[in-house]
């Protein structure tokens, strides 16, 4: 072809970039020594930055020249391909190679699945980029952890408990906020997860400060317990059923809650997008001023938006918290914000299986490679960036409107 | 008293700094309209490069003092520059005229990437610099307290008001200036006339970004500690200082990031230390609500 040589000195320039880029920051390293800080230079590494933008770029633009097709899902498939993903989830525990690993790492992806779902109303459906999402994520956390221990409340009782918390600081922290444009939204909600975060790590006769709390309350089954001694007066759930008690009950049952959970979320998310109030979300995400002029209260609208994403994100948190046993605000950082935001964009802004397979490639392929964990943000960045210039309405893409006027004929 | 011109200075220095990264999301927003998420990246990157340069300067190449900081200065400022040009060139331009989260997002994910590039290659150390200038002039002295003004702090908020109005002579008296007051005005129209609009804005980027560097090299020497994650903070921070002084507005980046500075300071003297990101992220919304347009913004008028 004859454009191979554009296609070399587009890939040789930004080689060349990518070396002088790297060659302050990668190319010298800080080093404490006895005296004080000092540089050592390690040049090498340059050169594999050089060959590696090289080879990455070329490959890069030929890519772009050739045509891809876009894998946006009739809904029809993406139907069937969601009852499918939901079979598959159910019976999961009961396939052969199903061992306590791979459950508790099912049980993390079904996490951020769930939180995908919730922010995904928020996100993809109103059209708010919500930056402080595991704010709300925390105070469920922390709602739940601390009702049980201040209360001695069960987790079934605690969790709309949590929901409902979470759904309220949603609720208050939005009504002030969500006149703003999008982007000043975004740095608003971001500076509230921040808040959040250091409030937390600061009331410390309340939240424990940076060490957290611990020795939170496990969850039950209609008053059965997954122990191997019951506690006193109530039976565990192997005596109950007459079974010898495992470990893995446990991990089991933690995956089937959040599986349900994770459901609910979805179940109730579609459901609301077909009713009036799903519709002015969209409606609102498509032309503020249109919708206004409809008299569509925006702010009511968007509140609710709100309100739901964050209700869905207290659930995550207080079985987030139920699961570990122990939480602290770092587990709340912004950089959560950021990967169930990455989760969403890459599903697709708006598709519920995409937004599974997002959560499986962001949480599940770093769960796997262990090696790969400390490039995992890198990589979080990287998807976030090149998913928005290639294909800015993400990967699995069905953004079609939910209704359409039928040709009366 | 002295306690309390001493916070005052402190606050000052500190504000100068952010006012020159100010300026960076200032200027942007004012062209091209959006948020440069990642500039907080740049002044952390410009923080590294500075330490490197300075470090190698004087160390492995035996500059002075002196010598050091003005190779640190060159240093820096070129390559961070090029930085803020790359950072434009891949995660903005490609993306110009797409919906308005698209480039948001993409920036998010920029800063997000630069994060953990100089964690993964400088490690997650706090890097400590023991302070190199010392001394200072007394500027009062009450029974109990002295009140300093050190010498760093004097150059540091010398050399931002030396920068300011160059900056602003720039703006206001060069036809680069008028092409990016064009720019800003209306990209289209700017075109027609000829004017070469990616350029204007990567200059934009460029002159951001160098600015971000030199307060991270003013910061470099002025705290000593920088680690990877100083970008988010005092991005934050300074975007809350563009807001306040009227985001696009260069005069209102000095007076808003001098303002951020006085709450911080203030804030962290008077009532409690811990508590001063959430002054200051209060201070963010409470002017969104009240005042989006900022202490000498103006009102941006929204065309159907």
């Amino acid at each position: 072809m004859s454009d191979w040589r554009t296609r070399g000195k587009t890939s040789l320039s930004a080689a060349v970039l990518a070396a002088i880029l790297a060659l302050p920051i990668l190319g010298f390293q800080l080093s404490e020594t006895g005296t004080g800080l000092t540089v050592l230079a390690r040049l090498h590494t340059v050169a594999w930055v050089f060959v590696a933008v090289g080879l990455g770029s070329f490959a890069l633009t030929s890519a772009r020249a050739i045509k891809w097709p876009s894998i946006a899902l009739p809904a029809q498939t993406s139907d069937r391909l969601g009852w499918a993903l939901a079979i598959f989830a159910l019976a999961l525990p009961f396939l052969p190679f199903a061992d306590r690993s791979l459950i508790d790492k099912a049980t993390l992806i079904l996490i951020y699945v769930m939180l995908g779902w919730g922010l995904n109303v928020v996100v993809g459906w109103a059209g708010l980029l919500d930056l402080g999402y595991a704010g709300f994520y925390a105070i469920g956390a922390y709602s739940y952890a601390l009702l049980a221990q201040a209360f001695d409340i069960s987790f079934w009782l605690c969790l709309p408990l949590a929901g409902l918390f979470s759904a309220l600081f949603g609720l208050a922290l939005g009504f002030p906020v969500l006149r703003l444009r999008g982007d000043y939204l975004a740095i608003v909600t971001m500076g509230f997860g921040e808040i959040i975060r250091i409030v937390l790590l600061n009331w410390q006769s309340l939240t424990g400060g940076p060490n957290g709390i611990s020795n939170i309350a496990r969850p039950t089954l209609f008053g059965l317990t997954f122990t191997a001694r019951a506690l006193d007066g109530g039976k565990t759930f192997a005596e109950a059923l007459g079974i010898p008690y495992s470990a893995n009950q446990r991990i089991f049952f933690l995956y089937f809650l959040i599986l349900a959970l994770a459901l609910l979320t979805n179940f109730l998310a579609l459901r609301l997008r077909r009713l009036p109030l799903g519709r002015a979300w969209e409606a609102l995400r498509e032309d503020e001023i249109a919708c206004r002029s409809l008299g569509i209260n925006p702010t009511n609208i968007k509140l609710s938006a709100f309100a739901i994403g964050a209700m869905c994100a207290g659930f995550a948190g207080s079985f987030f918290a139920t699961r570990q046993g122990f939480i602290t605000p770092e587990s709340f950082s912004f950089i959560e914000s950021a990967v169930i935001v990455a989760i969403v964009v890459l599903g697709g802004m708006g598709s519920q299986v995409g937004i599974v397979f997002a959560a499986i490639i962001l949480v599940g392929l770093p769960e796997w490679f262990r090696d790969l964990q400390n490039y995992r943000m890198l990589a979080f960045g990287l998807t976030l960036l090149v998913v928005m210039i290639f294909k800015p309405s993400g990967l699995v893409s069905r953004r079609s409107p939910t209704i359409v006027l039928k040709d009366p004929a | 008293m002295a306690y309390f011109i001493q916070q005052l200075l402190n606050g000052l220095t500190l504000g100068t700094i952010y006012a020159l990264v100010a300026i960076g999301y200032t200027m942007v927003y004012g062209i091209i309209g959006m948020i440069n998420f990642a500039h907080g990246e740049v002044y952390m990157i410009g923080a590294f490069i500075a330490l490197i340069a300075f470090l190698g300067a004087t160390v492995h190449f035996g500059f002075g003092l002196t010598g050091g900081l003005i190779a640190a200065l060159v240093i820096t400022a070129l390559f961070t520059g090029l930085w803020g040009w790359s950072i434009e060139r891949i995660a903005y331009r490609p993306l110009r005229g797409a919906p308005k989260l698209a480039p948001l997002i993409s920036a998010i994910g920029m800063s997000i990437i630069l994060q953990n590039f100089v964690q993964l290659s400088q490690g997650a150390r706090v890097m400590t610099l023991p302070p190199l200038l010392q001394g200072g002039i007394e500027v009062m002295s009450d029974d109990s307290l002295t009140v300093n003004l050190s010498w760093l702090q004097m150059g540091i908020i010398g050399l931002t008001l030396v920068l300011m109005t160059g900056l602003t002579l720039i703006i206001n008296r060069t036809a680069f200036g008028r092409a990016q007051r064009a720019c800003a005005q209306d990209p289209k129209m700017a075109a027609l006339l000829g004017i070469h609009v990616d350029r204007v804005i990567s200059a934009t980027f460029v002159i951001g970004a160098v600015l971000a560097s030199v307060a991270g090299l003013m910061v470099t020497l002025y705290y000593g500690v920088i680690d990877f994650y100083i970008g988010f903070l005092a991005g934050m921070k300074a975007f809350t200082a563009a807001v306040l002084g009227g985001i696009g507005s260069l005069p209102g980046a000095l007076l808003g990031g001098l303002s951020i500075g006085l709450i911080e300071a203030l804030w962290s003297a008077y009532f409690s230390i811990e508590y001063k990101d959430v002054a200051v992220f209060s201070v963010l919304i409470l002017v969104l609500l009240f005042r989006p347009t900022g202490i000498l913004g103006r009102a941006e008028v929204e065309k159907i």
